[in-house]
């Protein structure tokens, strides 16, 4: 499993103050929303297999399809990975409404082989709504399991 | 049409009950359907029902119970097609 995925903590020297205690006056610091979910590989292989193009096109952008590719196996493990960035995203998102189609939220992967969320239409205006400023996202897979963490940064006042 | 969703639950909500022991109104997250099996279930429910679940459909409340996804289908599907 990723190293990346496994528990974080933070230290700071001592002394210093926390991101979060600002002087008072000073410009309130950007909040973290985080989202994580967990996609079973085999699902998604079974769900390619019962459904086919109607099941990939209409969860998976074209970039999305072309990124993950060779083996069967390999396929369904990135793409269970791609999902669940999706649901982690809609964690981060909270819909008050409907939800924004998975089409709406993209893992673009670059040349480098680094991701980041794209999010248009639906899942753009939402985040635009709650003032998320930018996404961070991490893919991880082992066996049978795929998993997403989502991080935005939100630059705006709580009302 | 109650069967039929029933029959769509049986075979695609991977739930941790027997679909029949299941009243219309219970709620199918709670009883173990996950957001990647309620993928499969709106797949195929479309299927079933010759409908598309529009984007304004895609929330949770659409498909928590029985009742929800019947009302749904109700509002797509005209009622001279309605299987069952």
């Amino acid at each position: 499993m990723d190293d990346s995925l496994m528990g974080a903590v933070m230290y700071l020297p001592e002394g210093q103050p926390a991101p979060h205690s600002e002087a008072a006056g000073a410009p309130a610091p950007p909040r973290v929303l985080v989202g994580v979910d967990l996609t079973r590989v085999a699902e998604v292989a079974a769900s390619i297999e019962r459904f086919g193009d109607r099941y990939l096109q209409r969860l998976f952008t074209e970039h999305e399809l072309a990124s993950c590719h060779g083996h069967p196996d390999t396929v369904a493990a990135g793409l269970a990975a791609r999902f669940a960035a999706k649901e982690a995203t809609i964690k981060v998102l909270k819909p008050e409404a409907a939800r924004p189609e998975w089409r709406s939220m993209e893992v673009h992967r670059a040349p480098s082989g680094a991701c980041e969320m794209r999010l248009t239409d639906g899942a753009a205006r939402r985040a635009a709504e709650l003032g998320i400023t930018d996404l961070a996202v991490s893919l991880s897979h082992e066996g049978d399991l795929a998993a997403a963490v989502v991080v935005a940064l939100v630059d705006k006042e709580v009302d | 049409m109650e069967d039929e969703i029933r029959r769509v639950l049986t075979e695609h909500a991977r739930l941790a009950v027997d679909v029949n022991q299941l009243g219309n109104d219970d709620d199918l997250f709670e009883a173990g359907m996950t957001s990647h099996a309620n993928v499969n279930v709106m797949l195929a429910l479309e299927e079933a029902f010759d409908v598309e679940f529009p984007e304004a459909t895609l929330r949770r409340s659409t498909f928590e119970t029985i009742a929800a996804i019947s009302a749904t289908l109700s509002q797509l599907t005209p009622a001279a097609d309605v299987a069952g």
